[in-house]
């Protein structure tokens, strides 16, 4: 192992690695196969994302597809109405356009996540998670009443920028960035927020700020999600980013286990793979899909994926 | 002037609806301390259960459209959503009393979506015309319009409200409602069976809600399975502004935001009339988290 690379960051190289392999042969994979898996890996991005709010930091939050709605509409602005402006900047490499608007978008989100977060998280508990939610649905409003980006009807005939290494490359960097975080010492004070904010106060940490961090980094990239998301489905719409949206990922992070890695990972390709198969039940979908989630909640509170393996310590390990 | 106080009528009976709602999200809040989402769908339910009784009553050649008729159809339609408010508790959030708040809301999400679903698997996608359940007749009074269904709507709302002050304020079991919201384990030290409390407050408010749901359907031509999502929202935002967990707080927040929503309607600025009602709720969190009429709560370490 080379000496400045730790193993994570191996990890990560290796991972960045493997999705430019599998977008090279992914000419041979079904268009069908191909969608599925980007949204896989795009959902992957948005749970990670949200556990760190939700999960590690414990402020529940309602409205995260509220931030992938600010970061899709901003890269598609970028990668469409503004395409012209912006390419002779890039000198027509169309390449590091697409990289360039998923970043601005994640940008634009986290200033968003920070303009909501100020003042929310102030709140706790079920306001907190009211208040995100009403947040999501203003946002979404703003969004329906903006004609420069199509009112109601949204955004259409958005590039399709999106492939498998885009997506997965972005996978890698989220999960890395969320890991590396979370087992930083920094990172430590996010933990203890969640599991006592008076002690985590009276101990000296910045409770505020730590939530803040949180809010924006989550945001962040929630709006990078947003952006792999338009460039994959061609068009968004202010109803696609609503409350339900901001539930799936939810649920999500709480079949994963709130506060775990792997377990959220996942959850997010079971989810996201269970939502396809459920297809063909048409109509019965989403009713099988919420008698589902009330057992799940009935039976295994903790998580689908959760095993409790010693009594204590074994809480935070991914 | 006309134009104001018809808007003022408008506003009241869209405030009145709101607060028939808000009344069972309080109340819930106030035994079981968590939101339950499932009450705007308790409302659809009420809609659907009037628009099928009234037809049920009109084959059977019962009164079609009569006042008493009417009354009969919204009778039927809170006491099943009682039932079904009982049930829901008893079987989906009964189970999970000693586990997080956070479980419990999730659970309340997916019973909330499972009610959709479900309604659109009977009831079908599609809008449904509301049938005229009162003898519907319009009074012009000078340049204001008053629909009859609109004082039917005040008079339900204002005969449920003091039910609702009666109930709590001077019977036994209204008594033990106060009490198992003040402190559920006290509550239940000295007697008070507090799983049967909340049963009770579970169908108190769903019955509301159902009332509410039929209300709501006089005023607006159609129902679809999904109509509790807007209202239901609108109403918890009620009863957050006006405390919550205090029942005259969702009354006053009810008519407040009916007054608003009204308002903003009437303006250029009618498309953004979810935003100020959201707008209002972060409001009111940030600068007095107790809402209007509750009451401050000290968190002690």
């Amino acid at each position: 192992m080379p000496g400045w690379l730790n193993r994570s960051q191996l990890v990560l190289a290796a991972a960045l690695l493997a999705a430019g392999v599998a977008q090279f042969l992914s000419n041979r994979l079904d268009s069908y196969v191909l969608s599925v898996a980007m949204g896989v890996g795009i959902n992957i991005i948005l749970a990670s994302s949200l556990n760190l709010i939700n999960g590690f930091t414990g402020q529940f939050s309602l409205g995260h597809a509220g931030f992938m709605a600010v970061g899709a509409y901003t890269a598609a602005v970028l990668t469409g109405k503004l395409a012209p402006q912006l390419q002779p900047i890039f000198g027509g490499h169309v390449e590091l356009l697409f990289p360039f608007a998923l970043i601005v978008g994640g940008l634009v989100a986290a200033v968003a996540g920070g303009l909501v977060g100020a003042p929310s998280l102030r709140l706790k508990g079920d306001y907190l998670a009211i208040v995100t939610l009403g947040f999501g649905e203003i946002i979404k409003v703003i969004f329906q009443n903006v004609e420069y980006v199509g009112g109601a009807k949204g955004l259409n005939a958005i590039p399709d920028y999106s492939n498998l290494f885009w997506v997965f490359g972005t996978t890698a960097i989220t999960v890395y960035t969320v890991w590396a975080l979370m087992n930083s010492t920094y990172g430590r004070g996010f933990l203890a927020v969640a599991d006592d904010e008076i002690a985590a106060e009276a101990m000296g940490l910045n409770t505020t700020r730590y939530k803040m961090v949180a809010f924006v980094v989550g945001a962040f990239f929630a709006g990078i999600a947003g952006g792999l998301f338009a460039h994959l489905n061609n068009s968004i719409n202010p109803s696609g980013f609503d409350f339900n949206k901001s539930i799936e990922i939810v649920v999500m992070v709480i079949l994963g286990g709130m506060g775990r890695h792997t377990g959220v990972i996942l959850a997010a390709i079971l989810l996201t793979v269970l939502t396809e198969l459920l297809r063909q039940f048409g109509d019965y979908r989403m009713v099988i899909y919420s008698l589902l989630l009330i057992l799940l909640m009935l039976t295994r509170p903790q998580g689908l994926l959760i095993w409790p393996i010693r009594k204590s310590a074994s809480r935070r390990t991914t | 002037m006309t134009e104001l106080l018809q808007q003022v009528i408008n506003g009241l009976s869209l405030g009145a609806i709101y607060a028939l709602i808000a009344l069972g999200y309080t109340m819930v809040y106030g035994v079981l301390r968590f939101i339950n989402f499932a009450h705007s769908d308790v409302f659809m339910l009420g809609a659907f259960t009037a628009f099928y009784s009234s037809r049920a009553l009109g084959r059977w050649g019962f009164a079609g459209g009569g006042f008493l008729g009417g009354l009969l159809v919204l009778v039927i339609s809170m006491a099943a959503c009682a039932v079904i408010g009982v049930l829901i508790e008893r079987l989906a959030y009964r189970p999970l009393r000693k586990r997080s708040t956070l479980t419990v809301l999730i659970t309340a999400i997916g019973v909330s979506l499972f009610l959709q679903n479900g309604g659109q698997m009977v009831f079908g996608v599609n809008p449904k015309a509301f049938p005229n359940i009162f003898p519907s007749q319009t009074f012009k009074l000078g340049g204001l319009v008053i629909n009859s269904n609109q004082l039917v709507v005040l008079g339900v709302a204002l005969a449920l409200l003091s039910a609702l002050h009666w109930i709590v304020q001077r019977t036994r079991i209204g008594t033990a409602m106060r009490a198992v919201s003040f402190n559920a384990t006290a509550a239940s030290l000295v007697g008070i069976d507090t799983n049967r409390i909340i049963s009770f407050t579970f169908g108190l408010g769903s019955a509301l809600a159902g009332a509410g749901g039929v209300l709501y359907g006089m005023n607006y031509p159609s129902i679809e399975p999904l109509m509790g999502n807007s209202p239901g929202l609108k109403a918890f935002i009620a009863a957050v502004l006006g405390g919550i967990g205090s029942l005259p707080g969702a009354a006053l927040g009810g008519m407040v935001l009916g007054f608003v929503e009204t308002g903003v309607s009437g303006t250029r600025w009618s498309t953004y009339r979810d935003a100020v009602a959201f707008a209002i709720l972060i409001g009111i969190l940030l600068f007095r988290p107790a809402g209007l009429l509750g009451r401050n709560r000290i968190e002690k370490v």
